[in-house]
């Protein structure tokens, strides 16, 4: 084994690899569930034959995304114990909590109502349906917001004490440990994140089907409900990014540092730097394009504001430059990009084009699986800008890692790899496989099966079919496979 | 009480819990290959397709719970049995998507039902390894794991993951007799009878080993005044095992399954019986690895008021998919 491919390296790229693949799927189905109980609720007012269509189409893709969410999720669940030990037991009095309430509050309400969202519409009514599927789309939200509870108190802890046996343990609110200073702005961010990935894919599938046939009314329904929100929460993601920023700015300033590539402090105005090469080894950032004292324009609101560089930092508490730096700019470049595509697409609307644009439908299909880059992007750059700590300004990642030898993370790490890659490849490729598919009038449910949703007899008798059941009963064998 | 042996119990309901819920799955898993292509496999699949995800759930509150609760016995069991949970997690991946790709995906239908096989093959035999890693003991020096690489794979463990996987594979058959009719259901109750046996005898196997592993769960068992308070397990599991296979030799439904979680509810209080009061044996006690006081409160306020809705609603889940699996449609 290569002599740098430490123990701890490997640890840490098995869980970037793993908790990366995992959060596309999350990410997708935060926005895909809330997006199915929309559709739902407009199928249940308006009783249009569209929406029931619509969301039994997404609803098959859901299957799939959650499947890939679950099984991922659990391996993050035990990673935190097999790969980083110390950390568990030091933090698990903090952290061990919030995540208890996470499956308490969230899976468990997730995967309780999603059998009957996917299953049960047939056996228990459309109303009692419909809340099944609000209460998966409300876990999923709980779920976020515990998760990013502990993940901000990772970056941003408070509220603690420390134990005479090194654990951190919770002081006497747990308001103020679940309410840490970065949560609810990296709650928010991630959340509408989570919004616009999905708000793009779908977008994205319906422009692919517009370029087929613009006048496929499914396809037209949901790009217009994609544009729309690609034109409203877009701005809105980029207001609530700057407030993440600058809360980043009060309480981890050198992962400003490393985003911003200033190795200099700049006492009277930082210049933003556009694009560059930042060369770690001698503390500049080369080929710079930068704009004259425009970053303490928008760090500080002030143009001759005096910002503080890498230089105030010591060495060995500085995060990784480079990758910090462009992960965020690939962030940021996205989210600009999907600002154009809502600007346009609002023109298009006045100008009466939005269904007959190929152009604009070519750039939405492009910009289909964008979120999925800026979510990562954005998760590089919070997570290897607070390096080389996993508890900020507390615990070293170098102090948190399991006592195991590099062989057997390097054995794990391969397995994963080959793993992820084979099942959810797999997972994915079905997912293309329904998305190419046009969404067409009279579309099926999700299937348990060739025979269709079970029958319920025998020894306790259950409720006997309806005739409204018929349009969810296979009518052509292969749509049932 | 105190707040750490509310969370012991805890965390022992969430495990059994998960072990009988998620057992029927994996064990369905399990008897997969032996059901023929077709109908019967595709009913054996549907009967947990509506469940399945309910049912692993628990396991996610076993590991979250352990980690709030005794966040020492997390940090120094999952490094002890590495890749035990590692082949456990990759074979729950395997197991977990197959529900939807095999009817995504007809043409390589085959493939993955041999996952959904050897996905539960894999995570049941990592699960009782896992178990008897715990139970023979592990090393704990400073904090941490202080045992070698392969502590974990002993004759011992072997059994105890033999055990796991026999003791799945009778909650898979008996929750197939519940739910399938006709040659399904006949198939199922055979399988039953060869899983009782199989069960049965490694249970006695395992239990009879406990005895040499440690001195301590041996006088545990053997010694007045313990024995009187230990006494009546072995007894009613004689008397539920009796009525098991009694009622897999008549055309009963629901009872054998029902029998089974009586036996599995058994052997966890004898594993709790023989390894209490330690969470982590031998050394690791449940007061050892306690959170503080304002951890495990904390959560005790989120379990009072979610478990019973969790139940509630899970039960109404169950409910709702109640009755035999048939297929719809052709009535």
């Amino acid at each position: 084994m290569p002599e740098f491919l430490d123990a701890i390296l490997l640890a840490r790229i098995q869980f970037a690899f793993t908790v990366s693949f995992h959060f596309i799927f999350p990410a997708f189905s935060i926005g895909l569930a809330s997006y199915l109980a929309v559709l739902e609720g407009l199928w249940l007012k308006t009783r249009k034959q569209l929406y029931l269509d619509l969301f039994k189409y997404w609803l098959k893709i859901f299957a799939i995304a959650f499947a890939m969410g679950v099984v991922s999720g659990i391996v993050m669940s035990y990673q935190f114990g097999t790969n980083w030990s110390v950390f568990s037991d030091k933090a698990g009095p903090v952290i061990g909590p919030l995540m208890a309430y996470e499956v308490l509050t969230a899976f468990f309400l997730e995967a309780g109502f999603l059998g009957v969202m996917l299953f049960g519409m047939n056996k228990v009514g459309k109303k009692l349906h419909f809340a099944a599927t609000l209460m998966v789309a409300l876990g999923t939200f709980v779920s976020a917001f515990w998760i990013l509870s502990v993940n901000s108190w990772m970056q941003t802890p408070v509220g603690y004490e420390m134990g005479a046996n090194g654990q951190f343990l919770p002081g006497p609110s747990w308001w103020d440990i679940v309410f840490n200073p970065s949560f609810p702005y990296r709650l928010v961010h991630t959340v509408i994140a989570a919004y616009l990935t999905t708000a793009f894919v779908v977008g994205g599938v319906g422009a692919w089907h517009l370029l087929k046939d613009r006048t496929n009314a499914h396809a037209r329904k949901m790009f217009s409900m994609a544009m729309w929100m690609a034109a409203i929460v877009t701005p809105i993601q980029i207001f609530a990014g700057d407030l993440h920023g600058l809360n980043t700015l009060e309480h981890q300033p050198q992962k400003v540092m490393a985003m911003e590539g200033h190795f200099d402090s700049h006492p009277d105005g930082a210049p933003l730097i556009l694009f560059g090469i930042p060369n770690s080894e001698e503390k500049r950032v080369d080929y710079a394009i930068a704009i004259p004292k425009a970053s303490s324009l928008i760090l500080k609101h002030d143009l001759d504001a005096p910002l503080a560089g890498l230089d105030t930092i010591p060495d060995d508490e500085e995060p990784p430059v480079g990758i910090v730096f462009w992960s965020f700019r690939v962030m940021v470049g996205i989210g600009f990009a999907m600002l154009g595509i809502g600007m346009w697409s609002l023109f298009a609307r006045v100008r009466k084009r939005l269904y007959y644009w190929p152009m604009l439908h070519r750039a939405a299909l492009v910009m289909a699986p964008s979120g999925f880059v800026a979510v990562i992007a954005g998760w590089i750059t919070t997570e290897v800008g607070r390096q080389p700590y996993v508890i900020y300004n507390l615990l070293r990642t170098a102090d948190a890692a399991s006592p195991l030898d590099a062989p057997a993370v390097a054995a794990s790490l391969l397995a994963f790899v080959v793993v992820y890659f084979a099942v959810f490849g797999a997972g994915v490729w079905y997912i293309l496989h329904l998305m190419h598919k046009p969404p067409h009038t009279g579309e099926l449910g999700v299937k348990r099966g060739d025979k269709g949703p079970i029958r319920t007899a025998g020894i306790t008798p259950g409720p006997t079919q309806n005739p409204g059941d018929a349009d969810t009963l296979p009518t052509s064998r292969q749509e049932a496979e | 009480m105190d707040l750490t042996v509310i969370w012991a119990f805890i965390i022992a309901f969430a495990v059994f819990a998960y072990v009988v819920m998620d057992g029927f799955d994996l064990g369905i898993g399990i008897l997969f290959p032996t059901f023929e292509v077709g109908p019967d496999r595709d009913r054996a699949m549907n009967s947990i397709a509506p469940v399945w995800d309910g049912n692993e759930t628990w396991l996610v509150l076993g590991g979250g719970g352990l980690l709030a609760a005794f966040p020492l016995a997390y940090a120094v069991i999952l490094p002890a049995t590495y890749p035990l949970i590692i082949a456990m997690l990759l074979g729950l991946v395997f197991r977990g998507v197959a529900f939807e790709y095999r009817w995504r995906d007809p043409d390589h239908r085959q493939f993955w039902d041999a996952a959904f096989t050897g996905g539960s093959i894999v995570a049941a035999m990592a699960q009782g390894m896992t178990l008897g890693a715990l139970l023979q003991g592990i090393e704990v020096v400073d904090r941490s794991y202080a045992g070698s690489w392969f502590d974990w794979l002993t004759p011992y463990t072997l059994l105890t993951g033999l055990g796991t996987v026999a003791g799945y594979a009778l909650l898979g058959a008996t929750w197939l007799v519940w739910k399938l009719d006709g040659e399904g259901q006949r198939h199922a109750r055979a399988l039953g009878r060869k899983a009782a046996w199989a069960t049965l005898a490694l249970m006695g196997g395992v239990s009879l080993y406990n005895m040499f592993l440690n001195a301590e769960y041996a006088e545990r068992w053997l010694s007045a005044p313990e024995i009187y308070l230990a006494a009546p397990v072995p007894i009613l599991t004689g008397l539920v095992a009796l009525a098991l296979l009694r009622s897999l030799a008549v055309e009963r439904h629901s009872k054998p399954f029902w029998l089974t979680l009586a036996l599995f509810f058994l052997g966890m209080a004898g594993l709790g019986f023989t390894m209490w009061p330690y969470v982590v044996p031998p050394g690791l006690t449940i007061w050892d690895a306690a959170a503080p006081e304002r951890s495990q409160l904390f959560m005790l306020v989120g379990v009072a008021i979610t478990m019973p809705l969790i139940i509630a609603y899970t039960a109404w889940a169950y409910w709702v998919f109640r009755g035999k699996v048939g297929d719809e449609g052709y009535h």
